[in-house]
């Protein structure tokens, strides 16, 4: 997994509440077996003007001149800025994979659909919850100031305005690990085989009939 | 101290817990579908890894697969890539191994919520995992099911564990007598619609109170499952007789001295007098009539009674804009009767409400009547092979063929239209399903989520209608 330390990048807000993750990767792009190459189909259905399917030579696309990511003035954002509940709904991995091969690496939001805040730490990519009202000032920023960036420190915790506000933020400190090292979560929970092998003889032993090998 | 439910299951699994409160669980039962395990598979054949137990897995197609056109087999998929995530799955089952595999076709296949339970895979104070949101559905047989990303998914696959945090617990006690025509998924609406879809966020819920408990098995699923839809990590039932019955003499259920024991021990799963909830909700289901969505989001609901919002009842600016967005994607109007709505087509099914009781209650409202000349396309799915053939033996195939229904083969179909089963743009849909989201059943498709008996009821009329009139 790609490491997280810091990260100084331009910001596309994206003023919706409750994007779904069947918004942000349309399921006619589940059918692929592999984890790379969903960027091209982030947003979809807003991004384009015509249905896409997969397979598609994106510059064969009509793309919709007035969707956030489409903007001139956005491209090259590394932050996504939203609003309530972004990334609600399915369990979908391929919704973070999409963000993070668009070229996205931090998103802000006030709340995140549970399995979706999950699936991002896995794969590199930064959701950070703020206040409303902290939310409503980097809307209201980002809208006045062309080019408006944001430096975010995930060590310190904190999204740094360009007028020099710091606004801290909270992330589990084995989340916050993981990410500043890049470690994948398999190779830390093998570290404890021996207690999870010890763990499961004792449950065969009370609760023989979890394991039934019957059918 | 007294435990809640959650409490109990969450430390019966506990393996252990870093300083910040993630904690290692320990996983009993691994459902596996084609769409989101490719990828876990693959990562583990890279690190050379095998599965843990692997005795643990129970393994079906059910996103993809078609609900017709069996008798070709898979040669008989158009989609390359439906059919590539089917042998996929095949063949990663045929190299690791399962303790049982439905695959396409197979008899007893079917949506993976649906076959867990009815194959008694799924038992009393298990930990359930799945790739899947609605994983939540395990809940009812008081489990601790978690919905999983693909990582996650591998990660169980090479640990047998969950990395997790305690979530926070919610009450929510539904009391009272469900009125006549009104179902779990009416239950269900009613509570998004009160607290959002955001509103179970960061908790895991239990239902209790006298309606809960007078539900069957197929109405506590129902519940659980669209728990997630309110944004809850989890969804669970006490275990009762009622759970009880329903898992005795399943194939995977215990037996004999097994059996006996395994009960005293499942009958210990509900929370203790007085424990202690975060939040707590209470409900009166005689207060909850019929429900109809009319959004893009389930908290976008009204009884069948109601009219389509306008967006200026509501405050907030933001949910404005959202209702604005959201009636123009449907095509609404504000103040419209909800039953001056007419449908294109209509889907019973999804692992919301495609179990037996689901397609008796339609059926009931069906018997004796036409679908709608106006009306496209009136699907039935049934959740697997079992409830398929349960119905044909109670006859509700013939009485929903002779309404003017079409009578599918199992799978997820046009709840989330992976398979051929889907809304064209613009076109309107009574769905038993879980998800009203844009496009979710086809590209610009407009879902309306309702009960089966209403799905129903709006077939015959060709618009929402209130099924108490029809009963
Ligand atoms: S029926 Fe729908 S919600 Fe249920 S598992 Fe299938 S696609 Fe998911």
């Amino acid at each position: 997994m790609r490491k997280f330390t810091q990260l100084d990048a331009l910001v596309a807000p994206f003023d919706r509440a409750n994007v779904d993750t069947d918004a942000i990767i349309p399921k006619q792009f589940l059918k692929s077996i592999k984890r790379s190459g969903f960027g091209q189909n982030l947003f979809d259905e807003w991004r384009y003007l015509d249905h896409g399917e997969p397979g598609q030579d994106p510059a064969s696309r009509l793309p919709n001149p007035d969707f956030v990511l489409n903007q001139p003035r956005y491209r090259g954002a590394a932050i996504l800025l939203t609003r309530d509940n972004f990334g609600c709904g399915s369990s979908r991995e391929h919704a973070p994979w999409a963000l993070e091969d668009f070229g996205l690496r931090a998103l802000i939001g006030t709340s995140f659909g549970d399995i979706f805040y999950n699936n991002c730490f896995k794969n590199g990519l930064l959701p950070i919850r703020l206040p409303k009202v902290e939310v409503d000032g980097l809307f209201d920023q980002a809208a006045h100031a062309p080019g408006y960036r944001l430096r975010i420190n995930l060590e310190t915790q904190t999204v740094i305005r360009p007028d020099g506000k710091a606004l801290s933020f909270e992330v589990d400190a084995f989340r916050k690990f993981c990410l500043l090292n890049g470690y994948d979560d398999i190779g830390l929970t093998l570290r404890h085989a021996d207690k999870i092998r010890e763990f499961e003889a004792i449950r065969r032993i009370e609760q023989p009939w979890l394991f039934s090998e019957n059918l | 101290m007294p435990k809640t439910l959650y409490d109990k299951l969450w430390e019966d699994h506990l393996i252990r817990q870093e300083e910040d409160g993630t904690a290692l669980l320990y996983i009993d039962r691994h459902l596996v579908h084609e769409v989101t395990s490719p990828q876990a598979f693959e990562g583990l054949k890279l690190a050379a890894r095998r599965p843990w137990r692997v005795g643990s897995i129970v393994a079906t197609a059910d996103h993809n697969t078609p609900t017709k056109g069996w008798e070709r087999g898979i040669e008989g998929i158009a989609d390359e890539t439906s059919r590539l995530q089917l042998q996929t799955l095949d063949a990663n089952i045929r190299e690791y191994g399962a303790l049982a595999y439905f695959p396409f076709r197979d008899p007893r296949q079917g949506i993976v919520h649906v076959i867990g339970p009815e194959q008694g895979a799924t038992l009393p104070g298990m930990t359930v995992v799945c790739g899947d949101s609605h994983t939540s559905t395990h809940g009812a047989f008081a489990c601790l099911a978690h919905g999983i990303g693909t990582s996650e998914v591998e990660h169980v696959l090479a640990t047998q564990c969950l990395l997790q945090k305690k979530s926070k617990s919610m009450s929510v006690e539904i009391n009272g007598r469900l009125g006549r025509g009104v179902s779990a998924k009416d239950l269900a609406l009613a509570l998004i619609g009160k607290i959002g879809t955001a509103g179970g966020t960061g908790f895991a819920v239990e239902f209790s109170g006298s309606a809960v408990r007078g539900l069957s098995m197929e109405g506590r699923m129902t519940l659980c499952n669209m728990a997630i839809e309110a944004g809850a990590r989890a969804g669970m039932v006490a275990v009762d007789d009622t759970t009880i019955d329903y898992l005795k003499g399943r194939p995977l259920a215990p037996q004999g001295s097994q059996w006996d024991r395994a009960v005293t021990v499942w009958r210990k799963l509900k929370s203790d007098p007085g424990a202690c909830f975060d939040a707590v909700v209470v409900l009166d289901a005689g207060q909850i009539g019929p429900q109809v969505t009319w959004g893009t989001s389930p908290e976008m609901v009204t009884g069948i009674e109601g009219a389509v919002p306008a967006p200026e009842d509501f405050a907030d600016p933001v949910t404005a804009e959202g209702v604005v967005r959201a009636l123009q994607y449907m095509g609404l109007t504000p103040r419209t009767p909800m039953t001056a709505i007419n449908i294109d087509k209509v889907f019973i099914g999804s692992c919301t409400n495609s179990r037996i009781e689901d397609l008796r209650a339609a059926a009931a409202v069906v018997r004796g009547r036409r679908v709608a000349a106006s009306v496209k396309l009136a699907l039935v799915v049934p959740g697997s092979g079992p409830v398929k053939r349960q119905a044909e033996a109670e006859g509700l195939d013939k009485i929903f063929l002779a309404a003017g229904f079409e009578w599918r083969e199992p799978g997820c179909s046009m709840c989330l239209a992976m398979n051929d089963d889907r809304l064209e743009p613009g076109e309107r849909c009574a769905s038993t399903s879980n998800r009203n989201f844009e496009g979710r059943q086809g590209n610009g498709g407009r879902t309306h989520l309702v009960s089966p008996q209403m799905a129903a009821a709006a077939a015959i009329a060709g618009h929402f209608a209130d099924v108490r009139v029809l009963l």
